[in-house]
């Protein structure tokens, strides 16, 4: 109890303090508003539905772009995983492609797809694809050797031996590098947004901002932070004990 | 030079540069549009004359400069903070909830109010880059001076160190190593946040180099661009790299 008393103490006297001294006159109110006018800037938001539906339209690209960027993770991971010949020929190319920022993409990305969805997805694919690729890549080169000889005493097809054995062995740990993609895709997603792409949660911020609307600004911002706080929260709980964890016997 | 030539390496700089390869022949052929994929030769060419006519060079030291200010600021205030953090409890609970909430908010989400406040400037790209760049450094920091080993702590006691003292001279030590971890991905993100503050806010830099081409549909020079960056980004990190071991090489030499 005592703990989140002094957890709180912040954050209660920042607010006070803004309130109190632009009520006083100490502060000018033209770059930032205060508390009351931002939660009815925030409250007025979600009344007439434009904050929901740019988070919807945030949200479902950085999903679009996650699946794709999960898709082609796993199945490139999973080729390179189980071929080590594979992995050392191609592999150095694709380190060579890794540390290229995502967002230096973008102007490219406007250029093959115009603004839109397509821009924005391709962009959260990128980005995304890495960790997914990295982790299944040593998931399954870390499945149980004992899988592969059944599979190959089976004669399983490739394909067959991918779906039945290979990723579900290695699902617990390739749901981590999903959750590190899902994390990513929205940062990436709202970063698109504010720099580039005309929909969405981050150019209604930009927006917000470029017209003045200081209380609408502040209010879009904590409602980000409360989004990626439900995120990360979501995402440590799925990560917590709810992937069976195939063992040995 | 054994090990760097054996036939695993060179098969795969032959898949590479075959790549490359199949790309050039596909633009010389037309097959694939000059617009979305100009042929490497020509980006390479452009890499030579902006080379040999010096162009290269501001941007490339404009951006690494933001970049590396960013993160110097960064690193300071998060190994601070770590400090604090990591080894008093009632810091943590003070300031744990407040920077919980901040820290899931995307990087780039402050450049409008950072706009606001610092206007289209190198201060905004700045705050903005020492914002986004403190999070791994903070989080590195809190968990190596939270995890000295107890044996470490009761030394220091025995040693009659005060605070401080046990802070520098044992605490910092024994958390290098995570601080600097937490340092290479905070150097990744800088350069991250550097080329978004520049295309969002029009800085002179590569970030700006690579948007502008694409605004005159000039995409040898943005290739052109999108390899400095990429080179800039291996250098660094290969410079932590090093730094890492320059710094932790006692520590090997120990065990």
């Amino acid at each position: 109890m005592r703990r989140y008393l002094v957890g709180a103490m912040i954050p209660v006297a920042f607010l006070i303090g803004w309130e109190a001294s632009t009520r006083t006159g100490l502060l000018t109110l033209e770059s930032l508003s205060r508390p009351s006018d931002i939660l009815m800037a925030g409250y007025a938001a979600l009344r007439d539905g434009s904050l929901l539906l740019a988070t919807m339209q945030t949200c479902e690209t950085a999903l679009l772009g996650l699946a794709i960027a999960a898709i082609a993770g796993i199945v490139i991971g999973a080729v390179l995983g189980l071929s080590s010949t594979a992995e050392r020929i191609i592999g150095p190319t694709i380190e060579a492609l890794r540390p290229i920022p995502a967002i230096a993409f973008m102007p490219l990305a406007l250029m093959m797809f115009g603004f839109g969805v397509g821009l924005e997805a391709s962009i959260v694919a990128y980005a995304c694809v890495w960790p997914i690729l990295i982790v299944t890549i040593a998931a399954v080169r870390a499945v149980e050797g004992r899988l592969l000889d059944v599979a190959a005493v089976l004669e399983l097809p490739v394909w067959k031996k991918m779906a039945k054995i290979v990723l579900p062995a290695a699902f617990a740990r390739i749901n981590v590098g999903l959750r590190i993609a899902a994390a990513i895709s929205l940062v990436v997603a709202v970063t698109v947004e504010i720099v580039l792409n005309p929909r969405g949660l981050g150019y209604r911020l930009i927006l917000a901002e470029q017209s003045l609307e200081i209380g609408l600004m502040w209010a879009q911002l904590v409602w980000l932070c409360l989004l990626g706080y439900v995120l990360n929260l979501l995402l440590s709980r799925l990560g917590r004990g709810s992937t069976p964890v195939w063992r040995p016997l | 030079m054994r090990r760097l030539f054996n036939p695993m390496n060179l098969a795969a700089l032959g898949f590479a540069l075959l790549l490359l390869m199949a790309w050039q022949l596909l633009a010389d052929a037309h097959l694939i549009s000059p617009i979305f994929f100009p042929s490497p030769l020509r980006s390479l060419a452009v890499l030579q004359h902006r080379l040999a006519d010096g162009s290269l060079w501001l941007p490339l030291a404009a951006t690494g400069l933001r970049m590396t200010i960013g993160w110097l600021l960064a690193s300071a205030i998060g190994v601070v903070l770590g400090a604090a953090i990591g080894s008093s409890r009632f810091a943590r609970d003070l300031l744990d909830p407040t920077l919980e909430f901040i820290r899931p908010l995307p990087a780039s989400a402050v450049i409008p109010v950072a706009i606001l406040f610092l206007g289209l400037s190198n201060a905004m790209s700045v705050t903005v880059i020492a914002f986004g760049a403190i999070w791994p450094v903070l989080l590195a920091s809190v968990h190596g001076f939270s995890s000295v080993p107890p044996e470490l702590a009761n030394v220091s006691q025995v040693l009659g160190f005060g605070r401080a003292d046990f802070l520098r001279k044992v605490a910092f030590p024994s958390a290098l190593p995570d601080i600097v971890a937490g340092l290479r991905v905070s150097l990744a993100i800088a350069l991250i946040l550097a080329v978004v503050t520049e295309m969002q806010s029009s800085l002179p830099g590569l970030g700006w180099d690579i948007f502008s081409a694409q605004r005159f549909y000039r995409s040898a020079d943005l290739y052109a661009g999108l390899v400095i960056l990429a080179l800039l980004g291996f250098a660094a990190n290969h410079l932590i790299l090093l730094l890492e071991w320059r710094v932790l090489r006692w520590r090997n030499l120990r065990t």
